[in-house]
């Protein structure tokens, strides 16, 4: 963790330190996207901060973008560009939401009726 | 699982769903009430610059605006997972709502028979970015209850969307909602490409 941190105003600046001043992933994620971790950090790793090994901790079930960062207290976009660095280090798989086109699936309309109906 | 696999790990797909309305109609009561969990508030921090620009020149100049969301979950078998999102009620915060949308399988317009114009401004985005969207009025205790013709009426709608009362309370009534949008979005989806 960077020394300086302390030095700026939690509130504001803390997300863009945690994400080290990135403020879009390489990975294009949706609020609800879903991460899986995939592999347990050895707690040796070089460039995992506490809260990369937060989210893989968090991940061991299927989590979105918008529930991690709930969990966390995090921003959204701070979820993305972590998120994007485990995907990178192999420590978490993704699933996206169905692409717009692909919305046409009659298979996931019956899914959702039906599971909407058991509730 | 008894080991972990090399590949990508089955998992459901995330289908989001809107619900929007004016400031205090019941968006998170509703979330809530048909929410497996307890509804969530996550925050995007957003700048004045276009969203998915990644250049940092000019940063001194951006003003940051943080938009709180309030959602929930509910599992729909093995291979799909439903999000709710309560929409941010401010119209400043339009292109959070273009991200919101994208992808989205419907949107319910949440609606006060004492308030109908603040559904307006969801009712406006949703057909014109052609998001299926269903009409649900909130009966609060003491508000005048309206024909549903006739909300329709006020609301100018086109014949086809569903409009329909509800207690944002209940999960019965909540649940009745979702099913009737799905099934609009369903009839309303395109016909599938060749």
């Amino acid at each position: 963790m960077n020394p300086d941190e302390q030095l700026y105003d939690e509130q504001v600046v803390r997300p863009y330190v945690i994400s080290r001043g990135r403020t879009e992933a390489r990975a294009n994620l949706d609020l609800i996207s879903l991460a899986v971790a995939i592999r347990q950090p050895t707690g040796l790793e070089v460039g995992l901060d506490p809260e990369h090994l937060a989210i893989v901790r968090l991940c061991r079930r299927p989590l979105s973008v918008a529930e991690i960062a709930a969990a966390l207290d995090l921003p959204a976009g701070t979820v993305r560009v972590l998120l994007g660095d485990l995907l990178d280090s192999g420590f978490v798989a993704v699933q996206d939401p169905q692409p717009e086109v692909d919305v046409l699936d009659e298979r996931m309309y019956r899914a959702v009726l039906d599971g909407l109906r058991a509730l | 699982m008894a080991s972990v696999p090399s590949d990508k790990p089955r998992m459901p797909t995330p289908v989001k769903l809107l619900i929007a309305g004016g400031f205090g109609v019941g968006k998170t009561t509703m979330v809530g009430a048909v929410s497996e969990i307890k509804p969530l508030r996550t925050e995007e921090v957003l700048t004045d610059r276009s969203v998915g620009v990644d250049d940092l020149s000019g940063v001194e100049r951006k003003t940051t605006t943080t938009v709180a969301m309030d959602f929930g979950r509910i599992s729909v078998g093995d291979d799909y997972v439903l999000y709710l999102f309560g929409t941010p009620g401010q119209e400043r915060f339009w292109f959070v709502w273009d991200e919101l949308a994208r992808g989205a399988l419907g949107a319910v317009v949440l609606a006060d028979t004492r308030r109908l114009s603040d559904c307006f401004p969801s009712v406006d985005y949703f057909e014109r970015r052609g998001t299926p969207f269903v009409v649900a009025v909130n009966c609060f205790e003491g508000a005048p209850v309206y024909d549903l013709a006739e909300v329709k009426l006020a609301l100018s709608l086109p014949p086809d969307i569903p409009v329909l009362l509800c207690d944002a309370r209940r999960r019965a009534s909540g649940k009745e909602v979702l099913i009737t949008l799905v099934q609009h979005a369903y009839s309303r989806r395109p016909v599938a490409k060749v």
